[in-house]
Formats: structure tokens, sequence, C-alpha cells
């Protein structure tokens, strides 16, 4: 069994008093070394949760334990430490002059030595591709550049957990290319959670869990695999539902019989391949 | 109104160190009345290009004409006024242009300048509003209490209360989710059909060009790289690769087909479950010999 | 076109001038500014004229960018010039010009003045040019250290103004992005009486507004989930570092003003 990183135990949410619920007696875990994926339509309380496990919002109710510490007002700081977050809006997270500033802002916050900080800032802006921009001003660099950066900023902390809050959603195909291969490769690393919150339901196919939520309740909690089998009901909560899955359907809707869910074009060609060849 | 680039340049801020061809002798031709998609990479020139559309912008070099309209580095049309109420373009973010204390005055804020006549306003406010799929409650609400999908809808609304010709959209799907990426794409593509509008689409999505356009023009570091119907332009898959650009999912799936089945399957602009029947053709056809 | 920014007036260089501690130039700079007020002949003169002309060379930066932040206060000198020919009426007569009686005294003032002017604004702009805005914030930061002590938010200012600058062009798009949106919805930004183009300013200024809300809380969340408690126990990656090339232009300051002192008349 794996050690519970994040836990929330029916957690309730809304801005104010006279404003409906943005979430609903919620509850779920998130272990060590887990990548999972939180998928919702606008609105759904995705990017709630986020704010909540690093203690940017409060819940009026229930409760949530990071790495078994309830999260609270004196333990903020601490947690806060282990948990990167990563935000939707490229500009309005760069806080630095330049590139090395902006990896170092997260660890002069934390008095990190000088020599560790130059440390780091090499390390992490290797690891996100980015070293050759160490001085570069951040108007000159890409939004998918930024977000790179802003990655290796929260990753030079060493976090438990690194939060991708809607991280592609401002990223043309490029960037947002750049940021999946990235959090791909993170993913392979030990010792760091990942939590992509996205509506593309195409950058979950690599997770190893998919929570979906609607309406601030959770709506399933399952594998990619199973999740892409729901189609109809991913339409109705105003989810899209890949290429594949659908091509799939259409084949089975034909009379092709596919002994599983394909979660991409090779998966569903295999299958192609050996009821080809079988004949 | 048709549109026609003719050796179109623009560079930004000639003659200093910063000079920089935005676009380079760019010719294209969009009937009146087509959907034309404009494709390519952040910094490709789209930007700059749709600056041109309404006369935002000049050209250094060559000439731009809109409809009767005329566009070069010595001549601008002096009833510029009229050229942008013929004109719509409703910018990425488009959202972020209002400031109205209503909605209702926020729709009229684009017509008042060009003149209409408070009535005319009125009645076009409406009918917008019915475009938009939003409801007449909202008129009096500020629009700054509304959702995110709803604050962008108004601001359509304010563009398409210009009763363009002509309208621009630059990706206007940017940062919504799935549902209102689809809603407010067909929204365009009905009014497209219906009021016989000329539409240039920006976009990234080569799904949405596949989907909607009958036109695609594809720019590259300010060049026209591709130009034709999408089933001309999407086929040449490794032209578009060696841009860093994708073809269609579709279009991928099709030539992966290929290689590992070894059956050609041609891309006609079919749909999922046309493909369905005829991926089912090629392996019951063996099945029966 | 996001290349073309420069902020503020900083021409990238790699010179002896660039490579000097901000501290030093802004304390160099600072007293500068005092002593100009000390020469009073043509040596005491030829001294701060022959400093300022050597540190220009050592920055290497283009005569032309100098001769630009110049522009907007050649007026103010000949000005000032002018008004000494009318206003000093010392020394011997020179010329006449019908009821005018211009004197020696007035023409070597006017002089004077314009060449402590000439001289302040050169050592300032060789300031802006050769040191990034953030390096003059670093610097600033650290020689207000002292009154940290009597609780004046010295990080925090210094954190502020580092932030604006970095916010600076992306709001100067911002403007262009708007501007242009709303141009489109017929707004005139150009012709018209001065009237409508006051209102017209309305539709650019509360978006932009609004956009600016945003963006400050959201990355004031963005400081928060990345620990910024203000600046107790903070560590620095920017290093001020003093180098010899800080002592040496110290020593040759030292000894300008040694000169200055020892040439100018006194009495």
């Amino acid at each position: 069994m794996r050690k519970a990183l994040i836990e929330f135990r029916n957690v309730s949410f809304r801005y104010s008093e006279d404003e409906p619920w943005v979430l609903k007696n919620m509850s779920f875990t998130i272990y060590e070394n887990e990548f999972v994926a939180i998928i919702g339509h606008n609105g759904s309380g995705k990017s709630t949760v986020a704010k909540l496990v690093n203690g940017l919002l409060f819940p009026q109710e229930g409760e949530i334990f990071i790495d078994g510490v309830p999260l609270n007002e004196e333990t903020i700081w601490d947690i806060r430490r282990d948990i990167g977050m990563v935000f939707q809006n490229p500009d309005n997270q760069f806080v630095g002059a330049t590139v090395q500033d902006d990896v170092a802002f997260g660890m002069e916050n934390r008095g990190f030595p000088r020599e560790e900080m130059v440390k780091r800032i090499g390390e992490t802006l290797a690891a996100v591709h980015m070293l050759d921009y160490r001085l570069t001003e951040p108007h000159r660099l890409s939004g998918g550049q930024k977000q790179r950066v802003a990655i290796a900023s929260v990753l030079a902390i060493s976090p438990k957990v690194l939060i991708l809050d809607e991280a592609t959603a401002m990223l043309d195909p490029k960037g947002r290319k750049e940021i999946m291969e990235t959090v791909a490769e993170l993913s392979e690393q030990q010792g760091l959670s990942l939590i992509t919150i996205t509506h593309d339901l195409s950058e979950v196919v690599k997770v190893e869990r998919v929570i979906v939520l609607n309406q601030g309740e959770i709506w399933a909690e399952a594998s990619p695999r199973e999740i892409f089998s729901k189609r109809d009901e991913l339409r109705e909560i105003g989810l899209d539902v890949p290429f594949v899955a659908i091509l799939a359907e259409e084949l089975k809707r034909a009379g092709i019989k596919l002994s599983k869910e394909p979660l991409n074009h090779e998966e569903l060609l295999e299958e192609l391949w050996i009821l080809h060849s079988r004949t | 109104m048709d549109i026609t680039f003719k050796n179109v340049t623009y560079i930004y801020q000639k003659n200093s160190p910063f000079e920089h061809k935005a676009l380079e002798d760019l010719s294209f031709h969009i009937p009146s009345g087509s959907f034309v998609a404009i494709i390519g990479h952040t910094g490709s020139g789209k930007s700059t290009l749709i600056q041109h559309l309404n006369g935002l912008t000049a050209p250094t070099e060559g000439e731009v004409q809109i409809g009767e309209f005329k566009l070069t580095n010595e001549e601008k049309p002096k009833n510029m006024k009229e050229l942008r109420s013929r004109v719509g373009v409703v910018f990425q973010y488009p959202e972020h242009q209002l400031f109205e204390e209503t909605v209702a005055r926020d729709i009229a804020f684009g017509p008042e300048n060009f003149g209409v006549a408070p009535e005319e306003i009125k009645k076009r406010t409406k009918e917008v509003l019915r475009q938009v799929r939003l409801s007449e409650e909202l008129l009096d609400r500020s629009p700054f209490e509304l959702s995110g999908g709803q604050k962008r809808r108004v601001a359509i609304a304010g563009v398409l209360a210009l009763k363009p010709e002509v309208l621009v959209l630059d990706e206007p799907t940017a940062g919504l989710d799935p549902r209102g990426q689809r809603e407010i794409m067909d929204m365009f593509y009905e009014l497209h059909q219906q009021e016989g509008l000329t539409t240039v689409l920006v976009t990234h999505s080569m799904e949405d060009a596949l989907k909607y356009a009958d036109r695609i023009l594809i720019l590259n570091k300010g060049k026209k790289y591709m130009e034709g119907a999408p089933e001309e332009v999407f086929t040449q898959r490794e032209a578009l690769q060696s841009v860093q650009l994708d073809v269609p999912e579709i279009v991928q799936f099709l030539s992966a087909f290929e290689e590992k089945i070894g059956v050609k399957m041609p891309f006609h602009n079919q749909t999922i479950e046309e493909l369905a029947l005829e991926i089912r053709k090629i392996i019951k056809g063996v099945e029966e010999t | 076109m996001n290349n073309s920014l420069i902020i503020g007036q900083y021409v990238p260089g790699d010179s002896l001038i660039h490579r000097l501690d901000p501290r030093t130039k802004i304390t160099i700079i600072f007293f500068f500014v005092f002593i100009v007020f000390f020469a009073n002949n043509v040596p005491s003169y030829a001294t701060l004229i022959l400093f300022s002309v050597f540190a220009m060379i050592l920055s290497k930066v283009p005569v032309r960018f100098i001769l630009k932040g110049l522009t907007p206060v050649w007026f103010l000198i000949i000005f000032t010039f002018i008004l000494h020919l009318f206003v000093t009426k010392e020394g011997q007569v020179v010329f006449e010009i019908g009821a005018m009686t211009f004197y020696s005294g007035g023409i070597i003032q006017g002089f004077a003045i314009s060449i402590r002017f000439f001289l302040l604004i050169l050592v300032t702009s060789l300031l802006t040019l050769t040191t990034t805005p953030i390096e003059i914030t670093d610097g600033i930061e650290d020689m207000l250290e002292p009154l940290k002590k009597i609780k004046f938010p010295v990080h925090e200012l210094a954190l502020m103004m580092s932030i604006s600058l970095r916010f600076i062009p992306t709001l100067m798009q911002e403007t262009d992005k708007i501007s242009k949106a709303q141009a489109s919805r017929g707004v005139d930004f150009r012709t018209g009486p001065l009237k409508e183009r006051v209102k017209a300013v309305v539709p650019l200024l509360v978006p932009l507004f609004i956009s600016a809300f945003k963006r400050a809380e959201e990355l004031a969340m963005a400081m928060e989930a990345r620990g910024y408690q203000g600046g107790e126990n903070r560590t620095k990656l920017r290093e001020l570092k003093i180098t010899k090339l800080d002592a040496i232009s110290y020593f040759i300051f030292i000894l300008v003003v040694a000169i200055l002192f020892a040439t100018r008349t006194y009495g």
C-alpha cells in the first residue's frame, strides 16, 4: 500500500455564505509518486481543489491532510514547501527579472544559501530544457517557455507533489506539447507526485488515475481506459471525447470487436492489425 | 467582400536596430462568402495579417484590397470608419475589451461610435444576444459579474452588433473548455452561413480548420507556406511537419494505418463513422477471400 | 515585436563602466552632483569635463545614445545661457546691440552654468545607460539597508520596483492590444476635438486597470504559493560585489575631487 500524500476528507467549500457550494462533501486520496489527472469543465471546481491543497483557500467543512499533517494556518508554510504549483497564466506567475531570478525566487523565500541556489538553478533549468535561457528576460520568452521556467522554479525547492493547474490552457499546440513532454519526463522520476488539472482529455492518456469532477462533486475516479469508455456520459458533462475513443465506438457499432478500450493510435492499430492478419 | 493581398510586406520599426519583417511578399485572395482558416505558429505573422484587414496597419510594401477599400503605404481609405464597421474583428480573449457598466451599453458601444441610430441599436442588441445565446435578462447586469464564458459572448455580441460583412476571428475559443469551444465555433459557423459572411479564422486547431473552413492558408515566418482546400493542404503531412505543424488527427491515423496494415486509405474529409465503415471493409474484405 | 522593447535607456554591454557595482556608480554620481557646483575656473571645469568624457569613452556607449538623452534638456541649457547673458551685469562690456548691453561676466557665467548642466546630465545618463533598472534597484536596496532599523520597508519597496519593471513590457503589449480592439469598435484615438479624444481614453483605461488588478491578484497568489512571506530570513541570488575595479574607480574619483579643490579659486 502506498503512502497517502494528499487526503481530502468530506471537504466542502464556497466563496461566501450567500453563494452556492463550489465543492460538495469531497473525499479522495492521492498517493506518493502517483500521477493523477483531475478533469472537469470550467466551473466544475477543479481549480478550487488546487487552491485548497496548498492553503490559498480554506474549506468551510471537512479536513485536508498533507503527508499526514492537517492543513491549517499553523502548518501552511511548511506544507507549501512540499507542494509546488504551476498556474494557468504564464505571465502572472513570473516574478523574476530574468529566468534565473525567477527560479531563485522560491529558494530565496526559504532562505537557501546562494551556492545551493546556483546549483539548483542549473539542475532544474536543465530538467526543463531551458538552461540556455538563464539570463533571458520574460518578455522574450514564449508562453511554453515561461511555463517551463515556472515548473523549474517549483522543482527547485524539491516539493513532494507538483500541481499543474491548467498550465497548458493558454498555450499554443507547440507550447502544450513542450509542457506535456516535460511533465511526462518528470513523472518517471522518483519521489515526485504529479497532479495535472485540465479539461483536455487528450492530456490524461499517460496518467495512472483520473478524477473527473462535475458540479463540485467527484463524478468518476478510474483509469484513463475506463474513463475513455464512458463517451456519452463525458459529453454530457461538457468534456470532449478523444478521436481514438470515438473511432473505437464507431468500429464496435460497425461490428468490429476490440479486446480492450484503446488509449491511442498505436493500441488501436495493433488490434486492427491482429484482426487483419488473422483472416 | 473580397479580400486580396498583393505582394504585401510589413516591417516593424523600419530603420531601427529592431527592424523585423512580420509579413513578406504575401499574396492571396479570399473570395466573398468563403470561410478561411489561417494557420501558423506564434510569430508567423497571423496577428499582423489580421490588423491589415480593417486598416489598423497598412502594408509597408504591396497592396491590400478589401471590397472597395484599398490600403497601401501611401494611400489609406478616407472612410476608415466605414471599413471598420464592415469588417468586424473578434480579438483573442475579446472579454478583455469590456469596459461599460452594463452589458447593453457595451454591446451598443461599437454601433454608437459608427453612428447607428438608437432604435436600430436596440433592435440589433436583441438580435445579437439571441445569436450568441445569452438571455436578455443580462442586459442590465455589469459585464464583470458574469462568468468567463458569458463575458466572451458579450464581447462577441459587441462585434456582431456592427453587422459586419467580414468577420475576423483571432483564436476565438482560446481558454474555453471543450463544450464552450464547440458552442462558440458552431455559433460562428451558423452565422457565417445564415448571414453570408466572409469569415477569416485564425486558429491553432487543425480540427477546427478541417471542420469549418473551405480554404486554408498556412503562414510560416511571415510568408505564405501553403494555400488550398482542406483536403489538399492536410494531405501534405510531411510538408506541414517540416514547419512543425500537425495534421488533423484523422489524417495522422490514416497514414499510421497505411504504415501498420499496409493498405492505403485516402483522406477525403470522411467522418469518423465513414472511416469505421471503410476500416471494416478492409478487414472484412480480407475475411471473405 | 517582443524583442524591440528596451526598458529605460539601458544599452547592453560589458565595458568597465557596465561592470562596476551599481552602488559604486550611484555613490560617485551622488558626490559628482555636489562637486560640480564647486568648479569655478578653467582648470577645475577641465578636470570635471575630462573625468566625464573619460567615463563616457570607457562605457563604450555610442555617442548618439548619450546625445539622445540630452535632447530634452538642450532647450533648458540654451535658455539658462541666454538668461545669464541678459541678467548678469558684471565684468566688461563685450558688445552692444541696440539698447542691450552684454557683459563678459554674463557670457562666462552662462557658459559655466551650461557646462554644469551638461555634465550633470551626461553623468547621470551614463548610470542609466550602463546599469539595468534591476541593478539600480538592488544597489538602492542595499544602500538603504540601514533604514530597516527604523522599520522602513526597504525590501518590499525594492521588490515592488523590480516587479513593476518586469511588468512594463507586458502592460505595454496589453495597451497596444486593447487600443487596437477598441479602434476596431470605432474608437478614434488620433483625431477629433480634444474632448472626444479624452473620452476615447476611457475604453482603454478601464480594461487596462481591470487586467492590471487581475494580474496583481494572480501574481500575489503565485508568490504566496512559492513561499513568499516578506523580507525576513530571505536570502538573495543577486549578489553585489565590490571588486578591484570599484576600488580603482573610487581612487580616481577622489583624485578628481582633490584636483578640483586644489585648482579652484578661493576667496
